[in-house]
């Protein structure tokens, strides 16, 4: 396969496009969700742990209150975005085909959105009682 | 995709060996990988036995022995022989190292040797890795000093304090042994600067006389020049200068959160 850069200074290429004076939004927000998933992880392991054992309709009315309601949703949407920005790391890593990255990219994101959406609903039916 | 088996025509292949003159006190085997641009042949391990008590005590003196008195084919980079040039840079034991610092005493527990060039680069002839890219990456960062205000009529001062901010990062000797341990640099070297030119792109962001540390960072600002760094630390833990560069990284990082919060 011939380089269609082959005769492009080694310098050129180097620089290529430029930086994209992007990425410590990426690297900030990462820290953050981590961060915040410390005490929400914590929080909900100790709900789950009380609900160990306990029939359907508890396991509603708890999740349902509006302080475990709030922990639950706030962990679902930090963990989800903490997924997102994780997986694509990976993604940029690993994959190399140019088509092949904006895909996985694109599937990353609306699976996160979607998927971390109906999780969210999900728990805001029990805690409205809709 | 990232490339996690050699291409068919660099998978490496037995090669010869060659023994040591009968009646060698301490032989020694060293496994050292060949390849040469012209025969058309795959890369191939030879095996070459040296008598140690009649050589040296460091690699680079059994590779000179080996060149001198065995096989003149044998190709490798060397110049100060006392760990400051970094010509001799190779992945010995299987460690990134330096030919020159390395005693043989202290590879393999006392096993044979395995030597073979800088990992992931492109190979020029048997230990000689090609390193245009590194130091065009190395360019990139303009490795020098830069200033707005006029040129003063002496030296540009700098406090002791300041000076001590650029220990540990001004001993680096660009031998590349850092950037080719890093996975990140082998998966996405043609776009990640590596460890060693990010640790001199710090180097002039850290020195207090360098008038340009916005630029500098914002030629950094980037989700694979500097965002590749996923704190893997192989590049602390393979340099032969016992330097960091992890930290220098982290440094810049530290800046990048700093001037937007």
């Amino acid at each position: 396969m011939a380089d269609a850069n082959r005769y492009r200074s080694p310098l050129a290429r180097v620089r290529g496009l430029g930086a994209a004076k992007t990425g410590t939004e990426h690297f900030w927000l990462q820290r953050v969700t981590a961060v915040g998933l410390i005490p929400l992880v914590i929080l909900f392991v100790i709900y789950l742990l009380g609900l160990v054992g306990a029939d359907l309709a508890t396991v509603k009315a708890t999740l349902g209150r509006p302080v475990p309601a709030t922990i639950t949703i706030l962990l679902l949407v930090a963990a989800f975005w903490h997924a997102k920005l994780g997986i694509q790391v990976i993604i940029e890593d690993y994959v190399h085909h140019e088509g092949t990255k904006l895909a996985s990219l694109l599937l990353l994101s609306f699976a996160c959105i979607a998927i971390g959406l109906a999780s969210v609903l999900a728990v805001l039916k029990l805690a409205l009682g809709i | 995709m990232a490339e996690f088996t050699l291409p068919k025509n660099s998978k490496v292949k037995a090669g010869k060996t060659w023994a040591a003159k009968p009646g060698a006190k301490q032989p020694r085997r060293f496994h050292i990988y060949r390849w040469n641009p012209d025969d058309g042949q795959n890369p191939q391990v030879d095996i070459y036995e040296v008598d140690m008590a009649e050589c040296a005590p460091m690699v680079l003196d059994a590779l000179i022995k080996i060149k001198n008195e065995i096989d003149p084919t044998l190709t490798f980079r060397r110049s100060c022989r006392e760990g400051v040039c970094g010509s001799c840079a190779m992945n010995i034991d299987g460690t990134n190292t330096l030919a020159c610092t390395m005693a043989v005493e202290d590879c393999a527990k006392g096993g044979d040797v395995k030597i073979y060039p800088l990992p992931h680069m492109p190979v020029v002839k048997d230990l000689v890795p090609d390193l245009t890219q590194f130091y065009a990456q190395y360019a990139s960062i303009q490795p020098w000093m830069q200033t707005q205000s006029a040129t003063p009529s002496r030296e540009r001062l700098q406090s002791k304090e300041d000076r001590q901010k650029l220990d540990g990062y001004y001993e680096c000797i660009l031998c590349a042994c850092c950037s080719t341990s890093c996975p990140s640099y082998w998966w996405n070297g043609d776009r990640y600067l590596g460890p060693a030119v990010l640790l001199q792109a710090w180097r002039w962001i850290a020195d207090s006389r360098d008038e340009m540390t916005g630029e500098r960072l914002d030629n950094l600002e980037d989700p694979f020049r500097l965002y590749r760094c996923h704190t893997i630390m192989n590049c602390a833990k393979t340099c032969p200068k016992g330097l960091n560069p992890a930290r220098a990284i982290a440094e810049i990082k530290k800046l990048m959160v700093e001037r937007r919060l």
